[in-house]
């Protein structure tokens, strides 16, 4: 047997490896979208001027705070969620008020779609006492529990089975709630999503789990991180699955619609596949060498805000002039949160030793 | 006073939380239809059913995390682990989110879950399931941890930690369960977390020994006494928060202090013990504290190597003599 030349082996990732012309290819095959319009989907045209407000104050909440960042107003890590938004909105549209939402660290929008206004927003992103985590998680933990919204996670994975365990609080209680998990496609090739999995579906947890693959964990192309497709995660642990186009809201919505009503009826765990892409770096500080230009601007072609307007104009739902009157809105609404954030007082000293433990007077080592 | 072994202990404890509260709920391998590893769960299967008593995956990061997200979403778990040396592979869950979920979202989230499992070292059993994580964990802020050393410290204590509403790790050992002890039968016994006991009394020499090391302090105690040495025994029983003004108490009347722990030697208990009472009693002493711990080494196979490693009643008598000058 002829001897193996040394070069052959490297351990570049290849992952699901589809090649084009010798190169991986990159980002992520968006399905097609719905083709159902919005009276077929049960949705009003309020209902789509909601969904256009709440995608746009996403959108420019981040943008704004990417200023504000650049301009050296608050420090920490920041993850934008631009281009995502569509995920977000339809999701929470789709789902009960009271269902429970448990997310990553690239949380804005999801925590601004749950109610934490731009206000209480913006100022945890300044670490201000008025935020919505008192100044004390950041732009990772945006967190509004009141409403169901339980948070932005920092660690990759580690709140996939805390949503598991959110599912199984319900089941218990019988409450009819269901939870909905969610993560990057980074998170895919941690042991903490193959235990829940196994887990949730061992004890028919009523969770969804989706996974809003952008394309990148950080800097490293979903195709070179995971062998098989990510959706068939699920075959092992013999979960239902669909993958949705993350760029349309109508196809998140009706996924989300279809499969909230089949998870809360059967009480049997589901995992989606939500096909997306970020539009910015994976943090502030990512100079983006692992894809093109041309790559960026393709997906930026599918804009899930830019869609949703087409549909509004072309549908006659909204005039050129009532569109800008929502935008100059969320804009105002949105310049407001950074004088907010500005203006508010940052926690008090006290305040350090605040909200470790739930007594009055907890013991502190020292 | 009724005597109990410490797993008769630990169940009833399960068991009286189980009936007064609805929302408590255990978990962990092998608890229900196996009865528990270690028999700590004995009859709460038939007791209380598939709900409540819930056999696990041989997956502690998963099943811990479900038990963060059951405790955030409203319920009381009591997540068993076979041994806290497994609980490593869930220590991002007890790390990372137990003790950081409720600070990081400025305390809009309660954490009201219990680990629990046998701790440290039970013989030949090798490196890997031979550690003590007591002081480990109460490294980190934003846990309570708890290591007795009597069944009726277990009972009371494990009780406050069903109840307590902060996470709460309840530390055991497996070769304590079959240990017998008088357990107090008062109705609904609680002990406050964070509260030591003085176990023996004496005037010589103060020996601050908890969990299984509180059993070589005794036997150590007994030896001494021969030897006309007085030894006083506090066992803190809950390492964090800590009873410092017990152990402080003691040395003022003592004026010298032993310190024995199963963990080994690098900012573990025993040296945290001996900095705090450099600060609190430094005037007091009449001799440096000494500490018996492990050797900064793996637990070993052999018989001979592994009673090398394990502290034993003869360290705490050769530090004790140290302390007294003795020696």
């Amino acid at each position: 047997m002829a001897k193996k030349k040394k070069d052959d082996i490297n351990f570049a990732p290849r992952g699901i490896g589809d090649e084009k012309d010798g190169a991986v290819q990159k980002g992520v095959d968006l399905p097609n979208p719905t083709k159902k319009k919005h009276k077929s989907l049960g949705l009003s045209e309020d209902d789509l001027k909601a969904m256009y407000e709440q995608m746009y104050l996403q959108r420019r909440f981040e943008e704004r705070a990417m200023q504000q960042y650049q301009k050296g107003k608050f420090g920490g890590f920041l993850h934008l969620y631009i281009g995502q938004e569509a995920i977000s909105t339809g999701t929470v549209f789709a789902l009960n008020d009271d269902d429970d939402i448990i997310t990553a660290y690239r949380d804005h929008g999801w925590g601004l779609c749950r109610g934490i206004t731009a206000n209480e927003g913006m100022a945890e992103l300044f670490g201000k006492k008025t935020g919505c985590s008192k100044g004390k998680g950041g732009s990772m933990h945006f967190a509004k529990t009141e409403n169901h919204f339980w948070g932005g996670y920092g660690i990759v994975g580690g709140h996939i089975p805390i949503g598991g365990g959110l599912a199984f609080a319900n089941k218990y209680n019988q409450n009819g709630r269901i939870s909905a998990t969610f993560f990057g496609d980074g998170a895919v090739d941690q042991g903490a999503l193959h235990e829940t999995f196994n887990i949730a579906n061992l004890w028919k947890l009523p969770a969804i789990f989706a996974v809003e693959n952008n394309g990148y964990s950080m800097g490293t192309a979903a195709r070179r991180h995971t062998v098989t497709e990510i959706v068939d995660r699920a075959k092992a642990y013999g979960m239902k699955s669909k993958v949705v186009n993350g760029m349309d809201v109508f196809s998140v919505y009706e996924a989300m619609k279809e499969v909230s009503k089949e998870v809360r009826e059967s009480s049997e765990p589901y995992f989606l596949e939500i096909r997306t892409y970020r539009y910015r770096g994976h943090s502030m500080s990512d100079p983006q060498k692992y894809r093109t230009k041309e790559e960026l601007e393709t997906y930026q072609k599918n804009d899930p805000i830019e869609r949703l307007k087409s549909y509004l104009l072309d549908e006659k739902i909204l005039k050129e002039d009532e569109i800008q009157e929502i935008e100059e809105k969320v804009e105002q609404e949105v310049l407001d949160a950074v004088e907010f954030a500005d203006n508010s007082d940052f926690p008090d000293e006290e305040a350090l030793y605040d909200d470790m433990f739930t007594e009055d007077e907890p013991y502190f080592h020292n | 006073m009724a005597e109990l072994q410490f797993r008769e202990a630990i169940r009833e404890a399960i068991d009286e939380e189980m009936a007064r509260e609805e929302k408590v709920f255990i978990m962990g391998e092998e608890v229900a239809e196996y009865n528990g590893a270690y028999k700590a769960t004995e009859g709460l299967l038939d007791k209380y059913g598939y709900k409540r008593v819930i056999d696990t995956p041989i997956s502690e990061l998963g099943f811990a995390g479900i038990g963060v997200g059951a405790a955030m979403n409203g319920l009381r778990p009591i997540v068993e682990f076979m041994t806290f040396n497994f609980a490593v592979l869930a220590a991002d869950q007890i790390i990372n989110h137990a003790s950081k979920a409720g600070y990081m979202t400025g305390g809009q989230i309660s954490m009201p879950i219990v680990f629990r499992g046998p701790n440290a070292s039970a013989g030949q059993l090798g490196a890997t399931h031979s550690v003590a994580y007591d002081s480990m964990y109460a490294h980190f802020p934003g846990l309570k941890v708890i290591y007795t050393s009597e069944p009726d410290d277990a009972k009371g204590l494990l009780k406050s930690a069903i109840r307590d509403d902060n996470p709460v790790l309840f530390m055991e050992s497996e070769q304590m369960y079959g240990m017998k002890g008088e357990v107090s039968e008062e109705e609904d016994y609680i002990i406050p977390i964070g509260k030591g006991k003085i176990k023996r009394e004496g005037s010589d020499v103060t020996v601050v020994a908890h969990g299984k090391m509180y059993h070589v302090a005794k036997q150590a105690a007994a030896q001494l006494e021969k030897d006309g040495v007085d030894v006083e025994i506090i066992d803190p029983r809950t390492v964090k928060p800590l009873d410092l003004p017990l152990i402080v108490e003691s040395i003022k009347k003592t004026n010298r202090c032993v310190v024995v722990d199963e963990a080994h030697p690098f900012a573990g208990f025993a040296a945290e013990i001996g900095f705090l009472i450099q600060r609190e009693a430094f005037d007091y002493l009449d001799a440096p504290v000494q500490r018996v711990t492990l050797p900064d080494v793996n637990a070993p196979f052999a018989k001979n190597l592994f009673d090398a490693w394990l502290p034993d009643a003869k360290q705490v008598i050769d530090a004790v003599n140290q302390v007294t000058y003795r020696n």
